[in-house]
């Protein structure tokens, strides 16, 4: 078998459990739904999402250890992942074949030369990881203000440097080794004190955005599946819809249909897994090159180049995604995969210049502060973005949120969205309940989410957790914020409707949501005289009720003057009287000239802001469908002390 | 072509045919101009033509009967009412298509006793096919997520278990319906697609606390057929109660007060909203069987408006004491 061929029969295995997985990814008792499939497998293999979330975290959470199994490989293989694994990179790989197979040799030599734009992935990278790691580093940097004896060790050192070099008294050069580590010193211990650690430098977490696996997982997450549910192939009983799923449809197409302009566009000019990768393969143990430099170099082995990586010439190995075409195509098996360099040269190393490196950086540790700048993670945080149950503090939580949307699949609900820029550009596409989409709120005994997440920005909640039972009976039932009402557009309220489907809705018990009875007196248009009257019938003087209007069982009438105070259910009424209800009967027959008056009854809801959870099944289910007249705002959720509403206690 | 004028390839014969593709070509268009030609513009939204008619599936020359057995067992308080009123034989025949319309409105135990009782659907189905019934299906339509709901209630695997098959209610299932004679249930979506080749349908209802209407019985349990956006009807609760009751004519109705749900209903969510009241009731008059159901939530069924007026409409008696239940103790 050719070596391509089993190249392609991986890449295929991986596109195929990729898709696998997506699918397996609803609960479900079914043999073809989430009942132990390792479905974040994919997104754990991808060290982009370890280093990145281990950066903010500074820990290396469960199954993301995988992604040490492809650190190892790569360093001892190379870039295999981008050629052999990635579904991202098997879509490019298909889509660039069919759009330029039918081009002459000579055009496809030209689309797959080097290009130097493809420093610009290595660019991306260092911009995302300094976005992880600014927190770590700022701590880094403050070290010797934080500890004492860091600060002691230098000032000591740099005076036994200053000693010795005194003693032999040395000529003063700025460029000495021991001037440099000063200024260093010093820079540091400045640093130290002058930098403080806040949540305008506080960790986040921006690879999402990028990262390929997290960008196929989101993009067939919340655009690919929904539209296969619109088909016949239902894959769940109510199609799901995605809020904003438009930009991130664009952003796949983008990145597919770049390949229409240059093969591999997204893994040569963007992709900041594979520039992470290029970066470990740096020392990789085998390589591909070529055996001997007898090479008449017509260029053959670039025609399907993947990685545009110059194999004909000095081979950029880290550009080489292990595609192995040139294996295949040389025509005097001049290419190989050795140990030993290339016969005609290798460039090991990126291109990215120190100059790029350092902007790359810069911006890097200066985006997040300066969009926190606007108090969103302080006195301006966004109340309407409402986090799935188990979601860490904001700020934690936005250190480790790859915005896969995991979490928005398998909701069984559908009630998880990709956030717009309601949680600020830091918490796009991130998780948030939109109570006006799915098939319930966010339902009360379900903790699929958190025990999905592979990163822990929703952390992997128990029941009992969440429900606040047994052991966490102390501490009361997880809270997602608190549902508010509407007063001028609640039925009830506003508009002497009976209602209260809120009430009836509510999950918790006891319910959240209670109800007051009050009477309102309806306006009938006429003046309700009464002209005869026994135990049961009113008749009225004058005609003008709407016949049967009245009969719902919601109304009543109250005689003035009062003959007793008590008030009766209208049983049926028509247009110039009415009857009341047997078990209260007039023992006193109304006189004729006394005023009737009917009253609707209503029960008007309120909120226990002390037990709502926040659910959102009352918003859901609210008959106001265009803004509803109960919503759900984070107030009061149980993960940040400072969105607290109630007093504890 | 690239001709210019003066080349000899040029000539009149050319002119004459491209003018007469030309001429088909404005033809073409004007043609298809005029023939989607609108000039009224859209007028009011058509009214989609919807069934119109009543899911009648009682059995017919069969006079009002109705059975309340005490005990704690649903089993066999289910096979004593059922014997009581003449066996399933009576109602289920041979080659029979039933429909079980349970209530699983909410995603939620069944130790909560918020939806029907797993044992009595899977009791009821296996009944069924004992007694020849050549398919039964068990549906509804729940508030919360479908798919939870009939898991977490048990439901679904004891349906399955007696091997009736669970209809979750796909958006395709529902069609437009009118009720005749109804002011609610006009030209509305409702869960028909099940009902479609059934002859038998058994509602089987738990005994629950609803603050709006009063108590959760037999007939709101047909709230579950409505899709849509049936919250609306809230704000007239007894009207679209009683016209349910209008639309189902049920083969019978099973009224399980075994646990009654007393109070926060029609969720509940806490064994201190429940309380034990040991009664099934089989009945094939839904309105009786409500007004006896609402002595278990220690109420009278004047105090619940809808069941006088569904039988103000003719769908069953209020006084169920006149239908002489049979009364058991297990």
């Amino acid at each position: 078998m050719r070596i391509i061929t089993t190249r392609r029969i991986s890449q295929i295995f991986f596109l195929i459990m990729f898709l696998w997985f997506c699918v397996v990814t609803t609960l479900g008792e079914q043999w073809w739904q989430l009942r132990g499939w390792p479905v974040n497998w994919i997104i754990e293999l991808d060290p982009l999402v370890g280093l990145a979330t281990l950066l903010s975290t500074r820990t290396l959470y469960a199954g993301l250890l995988w992604g040490l199994a492809t650190v190892v490989l790569t360093i001892v293989l190379g870039r295999f992942f981008c050629g052999w694994v990635c579904p991202f990179g098997a879509i490019h790989q298909f889509v660039g074949f069919a759009a330029h197979r039918k081009k002459s040799v000579g055009a496809k030599v030209k689309l797959n030369r080097f290009h130097p734009a493809q420093s610009l992935k290595y660019w991306i990278l260092t911009f995302l990881l300094t976005i992880s790691a600014l927190e770590l580093t700022v701590d880094l940097f403050r070290l010797p203000a934080t500890n004492r004896w860091i600060w002691i060790i230098l000032i000591l050192a740099v005076l036994t440097f200053g000693a010795i070099k005194g003693l032999r008294r040395y000529r003063m050069n700025l460029k000495s080794p021991a001037i440099i580590y000063a200024g260093f010193v010093i820079l540091w211990l400045l640093l130290s004190s002058v930098l403080k650690n806040n949540q305008t430098s506080a960790a986040s977490l921006q690879i999402g955005l990028l990262d390929p696996i997290s960008l196929i997982y989101r993009s067939f997450n919340l655009i690919v599946l929904p539209l296969v549910d619109q088909t016949a192939l239902t894959l769940s009983a109510v199609p799901r819809l995605y809020a904003g799923a438009g930009l991130i449809a664009a952003m796949f197409l983008a990145a597919v249909l770049l390949n229409l302009v240059i093969p591999r566009f997204y893994c040569r000019f963007v992709c900041p897994a594979g520039a992470l990768f290029g970066v470990l393969s740096r020392f990789s143990l085998w390589r591909i090159g070529k055996t001997s430099d007898d090479c008449s170099g017509c260029h053959i082995c670039e025609k399907n180049c993947e990685g545009a990586c110059s194999p004909t010439t000095e081979i950029r190995f880290n550009e080489c995604v292990l595609c192995v075409n040139c294996l295949n195509d040389c025509r005097h098996g001049l290419m190989t995969y050795q140990t030993a360099p290339s016969a005609t040269g290798v460039i090991s190393g990126t291109n990215l210049s120190r100059r790029q490196f350092l902007t790359a950086t810069i911006s890097g540790a200066a985006v997040i502060p300066m969009l926190r700048v606007s108090g969103s993670l302080g006195s301006n945080w966004n109340p309407a973005v409402v986090r799935p149950p188990g979601a860490l503090p904001e700020n934690e939580f936005l250190s480790r949120c790859i915005k896969c949307g995991q979490c928005m699949r398998i909701c069984p609900t559908n009630v998880i969205h990709p956030a717009g820029l309601a949680g600020g550009f830091e918490g796009l596409w991130t998780p948030t309940l939109n109570f006006r989409i799915g098939t319930s709120g966010c339902q009360f005994n379900c903790i699929a989410c958190g025990n999905l997440c592979p990163t822990a920005a929703i952390r992997p909640i128990s029941l009992d957790e969440r429900l606040g039972r047994n052991r966490y009976a102390g501490q009361g039932p997880i809270k997602i914020g608190t549902a508010f009402i509407d007063r001028g557009r609640c039925l009830p309220w506003a508009m002497d409707r009976p209602c209260i489907v809120c009430q009836e809705n509510c999950p918790v018990s006891p319910k959240a949501i209670s109800t007051r009875e009050v009477f309102n007196t309806i306006e009938t248009g006429t003046r309700l005289t009464v002209a005869t009257a026994d135990t049961f019938y009113v008749e009225f003087q004058n005609s003008g009720l709407e016949p049967a209007k009245y009969t719902t069982g919601d109304y009543y009438c109250t005689i003035s003057p009062a003959p007793d105070a008590r008030r009766r259910r209208i049983v049926s009424n028509w247009e110039r009287g009415l009857k009341v209800e047997a078990t209260i009967p007039f023992e006193t027959p109304p006189p004729a000239g006394s005023l009737v008056q009917i009253q609707i009854r209503l029960q008007t809801p309120f909120v226990d802001p002390q037990r709502c959870i926040g659910c959102g099944i009352c918003q859901h289910e609210c008959p106001v469908s265009g803004k509803r007249a109960i919503r759900v705002t984070a107030d009061g959720e149980s993960r940040d002390r400072d969105h607290a509403v109630l007093l504890r206690g | 072509m690239n001709l210019k004028s003066d080349d000899p390839g040029w000539n009149r014969r050319q002119f004459l045919a491209r003018s007469l593709k030309a001429a088909a070509s404005i033809a073409a268009a004007a043609a298809a101009g005029l023939w989607f030609h609108d000039s009224k513009g859209p007028t009011q939204a058509a009214n989609r033509q919807s069934e119109t008619g009543r899911l009648d599936f009682s059995i017919g020359g069969l006079s009002p009967k109705m059975a309340i057995v005490r005990g704690g067992d649903r089993r066999a308080t289910l096979h004593a009412g059922l014997k009581a009123l003449g066996g399933i034989e009576t109602f289920i025949k041979k080659q029979d298509r039933v429909l079980l319309k349970v209530n699983a409105a909410f995603a939620s135990p069944p130790m909560l006793s918020a939806t029907t009782h797993p044992e009595l659907v899977s009791e009821m189905a296996r009944l069924c096919y004992q007694a020849g019934a050549a398919a039964v299906v068990v549906t509804d339509n729940p508030i919360n997520n479908p798919g939870s709901c009939f898991a977490l209630s048990g439901i679904d695997a004891a349906a399955r278990a007696a091997g009736a098959r669970v209809y979750l209610p796909y958006v395709d299932a529902f069609k437009p319906f009118s009720v005749q004679q109804a002011k609610l249930i006009r030209n509305w979506p409702v869960l028909l697609d099940p009902i479609k080749n059934i002859n038998k349908i058994i509602g089987i209802a738990p005994v629950k606390d609803h603050h709006r209407s009063g108590a959760s019985l037999t007939m709101k349990n047909w709230y579950g057929l409505l899709g849509g956006r049936r919250n609306i009807f809230h704000q007239n609760i007894h009207t679209i109660i009683t016209e349910l009751a209008m639309m189902v004519r049920p083969t019978f109705v099973i009224l399980d007060g075994t646990v009654s749900m007393m109070t926060n209903g029609p969720t509940g969510g806490s064994l201190t909203d429940l309380k034990q009241t040991n009664t099934m009731v089989v009945s094939t008059d839904q309105v009786a069987a409500d007004a006896f159901g609402a002595t278990l939530l220690n109420k009278s069924y004047r105090d619940l408006p809808f069941i006088s007026r569904a039988e103000a409409a003719g769908l069953g008696t209020a006084d169920y004491r006149s239908l002489n239940p049979v009364e058991l103790s297990l």
